[in-house]
């Protein structure tokens, strides 16, 4: 079965051509001269300077938590290091003076190249060290080293957390 | 002497600082103009120490480019035409300037034969294309120029003809006198302007000049989008005289158009022999530059409203419409100014 269409009617003023031209051109000038004195229409983002807000879910780039005296929480137990899918982490440990903390990461590695940004290293930290929640957009680099962010990147996102070491609450 | 330097300074004026200028200007107005009319920004990232300007400097980052690349030169071209052909492009529109009045007495040679010299000139303007495709040993090219050839000489027909109805009303083909004979009023009210006597002529010496220039719809010779062209082989700054001919001619059709239908340096009820001088004349500049302003704003718009033509129908448009419109506008004219 067809369907039936609508066929316009064509009479004089389109066959004549310059009826429509001017029509078209109205629309043209219509969106240049909008655009022109106030860039109500433009959909182009400038986008180093601006850039479209993430979603609220958007996690991020990692980072380390501190402790009351600015150093870092984790105890280097392995447990992010073992649950990580990606293999991304790499943590080499050092004996901690304090005798009750035992242990702290001498390097604390993470290749954001291999990071798949699952989450599961903020899950495996019994001591809330680890968190993928800072909400920074990591920049591309031009070269692989330079994907492995250390320690000292990780802390300078970190902020104090609200967990005490040993697991009570203030 | 000083008639010698008067007219090297007007050359440089007319020229060098407002033909060539306004046609770089032209090259940034056409991508932003289309950027706004579509919904985009548009150029805007070149800087000269730290200046954008709106991304006016792109035209100066773009000759810097075209200097700055290789010139090119295919093994089978014939190499002397190659090298000319873009020279021979440029040359006639800047040439065409040496007849438009920009100013009461501001024209470097007011010929009595004037609007006869734009055609011979703009006539020469077909071998630019033609000899670059052929020069060039690429098929393409070639068949690139034939188009253009065949186009710019249809189109010369009846953009000749359908200004014949201006020269019937004011009685004269120089340009100067045409500006001078449109300050009159018709009916002691409205200016006697091409535009207001010859409304159809108008129309049709746009459409034949936009064809005749090789702009969008009518940029089948080139057509960037789908074909290539006679400038295919064509590299660095000999493309971008190419490029800035086809800008520096919507100058001249702007030039041409204003002159000979929007009344030149005209500003209706003041002054309308020239005779003031001073203040008065530099304001009759002003609105000469503006009309040509605006011509060449309507050209851009034209050129990023309407879609490109099918070759068939550029052939049928210029020979079996353009061309029996112009005779009836002539016919017309004639009866109106005999009755």
């Amino acid at each position: 079965m067809g369907k039936p269409v609508d066929r316009p009617e064509i009479d004089l003023s389109i066959q004549s051509y310059l009826p429509e031209v001017l029509r078209g051109m109205r629309v043209s000038a219509r969106h240049f001269f909008v655009n022109l004195f106030t860039q109500r229409d433009i959909v182009t983002l400038r986008y180093p300077e601006d850039k479209r807000p993430y979603a609220r879910r958007y996690r991020g780039h990692h980072r380390l938590m501190r402790r009351e005296d600015g150093s870092v929480r984790c105890v280097a137990c392995f447990l992010c290091a073992t649950a990580c899918p990606a293999d991304c982490i790499r943590i080499v440990a050092g004996e901690h003076e304090n005798k009750d903390i035992e242990k702290y990461p001498v390097v604390f590695e993470i290749d954001m190249l291999k990071c798949v940004f699952c989450g599961l290293c903020e899950e495996a930290c019994p001591c809330d060290a680890i968190r993928l929640d800072s909400g920074v957009h990591r920049q591309p680099a031009f070269d692989r080293a330079s994907e492995v962010c250390g320690k000292v990147d990780l802390l300078a996102l970190g902020s104090l957390s609200a967990a005490r070491q040993g697991g009570e609450f203030k | 002497m000083t008639f010698i330097l008067l007219t090297a300074v007007k050359v440089v004026a007319f020229c060098m600082v407002f033909a060539l200028s306004l046609g770089a200007i032209l090259t940034w107005a056409e991508r932003k103009m289309s950027a706004l009319i579509q919904d985009r920004v548009g150029p805007n990232r070149a800087s000269l120490l730290g200046v954008r300007a709106f991304g006016l400097m792109h035209p100066i980052a773009d000759a810097v480019k075209a200097f700055t690349k290789e010139d090119f030169v295919p093994a089978g071209a014939n190499r002397w035409l190659f090298l000319t052909a873009p020279a021979l492009a440029m040359v006639p529109p800047l040439v065409v300037f040496a007849v438009v009045p920009f100013g009461p007495g501001l024209v470097i040679a007011p010929l009595d034969t004037g609007m006869l010299f734009v055609f011979a000139i703009l006539g020469l303007g077909v071998y630019g294309a033609v000899l670059g495709g052929w020069s060039s040993d690429n098929s393409l090219a070639l068949l690139g120029s034939l188009r253009a050839a065949a186009q710019m000489v249809s189109y010369e027909v009846s953009m000749g003809l359908n200004v014949v109805g201006v020269f019937a009303v004011f009685g004269t083909v120089s340009l100067t006198q045409i500006v001078v004979a449109q300050g009159e009023l018709l009916w002691g009210l409205v200016p006697k302007w091409g535009i207001v006597v010859q409304p159809l002529g108008f129309v049709l010496f746009l459409a034949a000049a936009m064809a005749e220039n090789k702009r969008a719809p009518f940029d089948l010779p080139e057509g960037e989008s789908e074909i290539v062209g006679y400038h295919v082989e064509y590299s660095s700054m000999r493309f971008a005289m190419f490029f800035l001919a086809e800008f520096v001619e919507v100058v001249v059709v702007a030039a041409i158009g204003a002159t000979l239908f929007l009344g030149g340096w005209q500003i209706p009820w003041l002054d309308p022999r020239g005779q003031a001088g001073g203040g008065v004349m530099l304001a009759q500049v002003g609105a000469f530059v503006a009309k040509v302003v605006f011509l060449c704003w309507l050209q851009l718009l034209i050129r990023w409203t309407l879609p490109r033509f099918r070759y068939d129908q550029v052939m049928t448009l210029g020979w079996k419409y353009l061309l029996p419109l112009s005779f009836a506008n002539i016919v017309v004219t004639a009866v109106v100014l005999a009755a």
